[in-house]
């Protein structure tokens, strides 16, 4: 399967935005300007990238409380992820949610949890409307290595199974649940292996290789668009950062294993392929970089300019009605 | 005598506990070498080995499901949420279980477990991570529900609920996990259903809840100058509740204000107000008041988040309404 130069280029901007966008929530993190939780993504560009390229606006994500990847590659602006994380009325959720809740239906970002497995089931759901409704449209569900053994996991992809709803599970197995090995979650650490036993195709990925993650999705979107049923995507993975800012990185895993994953740097192997196979020309990536660092610097500027909620705005949208 | 954080003294309970028991284990997501996400079991693993401190998979329904048969069988299961936010996942287990099986088998089966977390907004955690839930387990006939205020109330209390042989949950707000205070090194128990008298006073009586505890005591000296006179109780257990020790001080004030940063509706200060009413309707110089954080799931920005939750000037403001009224 071939990807034109202009597909190329924009899996590569898509996988620097997230970088340098995780890169400045960081360091905003240490400076003060966010609260609460901030789980990066560092490392898995390529997951999100891969699958969200083939995803229309109106297809359905649903994500992690490691979301902002996802976010950010289905459309959502730079601006109003760091907006939200900032906690500002800009935000993609109105700084009522932070990191761990992100929203913005209008593009198809159905949220991110705070809660491992919710969001497995409401991919499923999506899918049962799409199906219901008559449309080609697809769902997808990110998830870690974490969500594989809760309940969620196997009641969602059963359902999806039974009723062949145009739903994609992908799994990001980065191989830890907060500092817990998966080897100690799971006796079988085959994620892909499992779609057998609900009767679905399975299939394992190299989640560091943007191309491998894009032609794999591309398959299965197309199979869930005919109407052809759900797939499980296990993409391989790490990330090279703590679990969440603040938290510390050390004792549950070496540093020779983090230098070994971070020598496998998705965008920079990318970049590297780019140049070499596709005949790409060393200065359309640095103007890419060059782009998003303007993006980037632009967003922070625009997050700390924008003004904090209304306090008495607190109870607002509870019901349909009435705020 | 020698001062701990809260965190340090409830898991001075807990280690002696399973030093002393050892049926004990802990369950929960990061509680073995980690130690616990907010170092509930710190050098526990070292000490207790990997069955007695089990790092589980994130399926909090399939754990607490595996505490009741466990508990049934002999053992006595902790299970440690991090934050309680994650128990709602188990609801079922809980509250049709492991709430009910002593009672399903007149008591020929008991139901030693525990369940602890924490509680509350204030950390910018948002909405997944905020919550106190406590009301919905004291609602519930079969929960002992605690939810101590200072490391002494904590290792206490800890002790106690470790040596239950009911399900107890122990709810831990996230703003009290490091503060400090004196801890008895021997150990000691607290009987559920038992409050602490904080402050005496003549004017008006407060119960608070977990950290409204110490913001309103902040405020008791400003009061006491302007002349009103506050009894602040710290019920310490919501199920069973000191309902007397709360009566007896309404019978001095003849008022009284509940405060408590989780909802009002249908919440503990809509439960503690009918106990005093119908014990003492009159004994009441003036309405019950309750002063809680809004009715809403807990936003994110910072702005929002401190107007989730009652604040000094509210709590000050609530008092001087009520001595006046
Ligand atoms: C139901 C539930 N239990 C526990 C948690 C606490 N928690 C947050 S993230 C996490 C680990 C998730 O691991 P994984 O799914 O592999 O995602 P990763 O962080 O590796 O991206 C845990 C245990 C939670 N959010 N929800
Ligand atoms: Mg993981």
């Amino acid at each position: 399967m071939a990807f034109d130069n202009e597909v190329l280029l924009s899996l590569y901007r898509t996988m620097v935005v997230i970088r340098r966008c995780e890169e400045q929530l960081a360091r905003s993190y240490q400076a003060g300007a966010i609260t609460g939780a901030c789980h990066t993504y560092i490392g898995q560009e390529a997951v999100a990238t891969g699958v969200c390229a083939h995803l229309r606006v109106d297809d359905a994500v649903f994500s992690t409380h490691r979301g902002h990847g996802h976010a950010l590659a289905k459309g959502v602006p730079s601006r109003e992820l760091i907006a939200e994380l900032f906690g500002r009325t800009t935000g993609c959720s109105d700084g009522r949610g932070g990191s761990m809740h992100l929203f913005a239906p209008d593009v198809g970002m159905m949220g991110t949890t705070g809660i491992v497995g919710p969001n497995i089931l409401q991919a499923t759901g999506a899918g049962y409307s799409f199906q219901l409704l008559e449309t080609d449209r697809v769902s997808v569900a990110f998830f870690g290595d974490g969500g594989v053994g809760n309940g969620a996991f196997h009641e969602g992809l059963n359902l999806a199974a039974i009723w062949q709803l145009p739903t994609l599970f992908v799994c990001e197995n980065n191989m830890y649940a907060t500092e817990v090995p998966f080897s100690y979650a799971a006796r079988n650490t085959d994620v892909a292996s499992r779609a057998a036993g609900y009767g679905m195709p399975g299939i394992a990925v190299d989640g560091n290789d943007v191309l491998a993650v894009a032609e794999a999705a591309q398959a299965a979107i197309s199979r869930a668009r005919a109407g052809d049923g759900p797939t499980l995507i296990e993409c391989r993975t790490y990330r090279t950062r703590g679990h969440a800012e603040g938290m510390q990185d050390g004792g549950y895993r070496t540093e020779e294993e983090v230098n070994d994953w971070k020598a496998r740097d998705p965008i920079k192997a990318f970049a590297a392929r780019l140049l070499e196979r596709d005949a790409i020309e060393p200065q359309a990536l640095e103007q890419i970089d060059r782009e998003v660092a303007g993006q980037i610097e632009e967003a922070v500027e625009f997050a700390t300019n924008s003004p904090w909620p209304d306090p008495d705005t607190v109870t607002d949208h509870i019901f349909s009605e009435g705020g | 005598m020698r001062e701990l954080t809260y965190t340090e003294a409830a898991r001075e309970a807990l280690g002696a506990e399973m030093e002393r028991d050892p049926n004990i284990f802990v369950l929960g997501e990061g509680i073995g070498k980690r130690g616990g996400n907010f170092n509930t079991t710190t050098g526990f693993f070292e000490r207790f080995g990997p069955r007695r401190l089990r790092d589980t998979p994130i399926c909090e329904r399939g754990f607490v499901g595996l505490c009741a048969g466990a508990a049934m069988t002999g053992t006595r299961p902790v299970v440690d949420f991090m934050f309680i936010d994650f128990i709602l996942d188990s609801f079922g287990e809980l509250a049709n279980q492991i709430a009910k099986i002593q009672y399903m088998t007149s008591g020929r089966l008991k139901m030693p477990v525990v369940l602890r977390g924490c509680i509350g907004a204030g950390s910018g955690h948002a909405t997944h991570h905020s919550g106190s839930y406590y009301s919905i387990f004291a609602h519930l006939p079969g929960f002992r529900v605690v939810v101590p205020t200072t490391p002494y109330d904590a290792k206490g209390l800890m002790t106690t609920s470790l040596r239950s042989d009911d399900p107890v949950l122990f709810l831990e707000h996230k703003s009290l996990l490091n503060t400090r205070g004196d801890v008895p090194e021997d150990d000691y128990t607290i009987p559920f259903g038992q409050a602490r008298v904080c402050r005496e006073g003549d004017d008006v009586t407060v119960v608070a809840l977990g950290p409204m505890v110490s913001k309103t005591l902040a405020v008791c000296d400003e009061l006491a100058a302007a002349g009103i006179s506050v009894e602040l109780i710290d019920p310490r257990s919501l199920a069973p509740l000191d309902s007397e020790a709360i009566f007896l001080s309404v019978s001095q004030t003849g008022r009284l204000l509940i405060i408590d940063e989780a909802f009002g509706p249908c919440g503990i200060g809509a439960e503690i107000s009918a106990q005093i009413m119908e014990r003492g309707f009159d004994q009441l110089d003036a309405p019950v008041r309750r002063l809680n954080g809004p009715h809403g799931p807990t936003p994110f920005s910072p702005p929002l988040e401190s107007a989730a939750v009652p604040q000094p000037e509210q709590i000050a403001q609530a008092i001087r309404n009520l001595a006046a009224e």
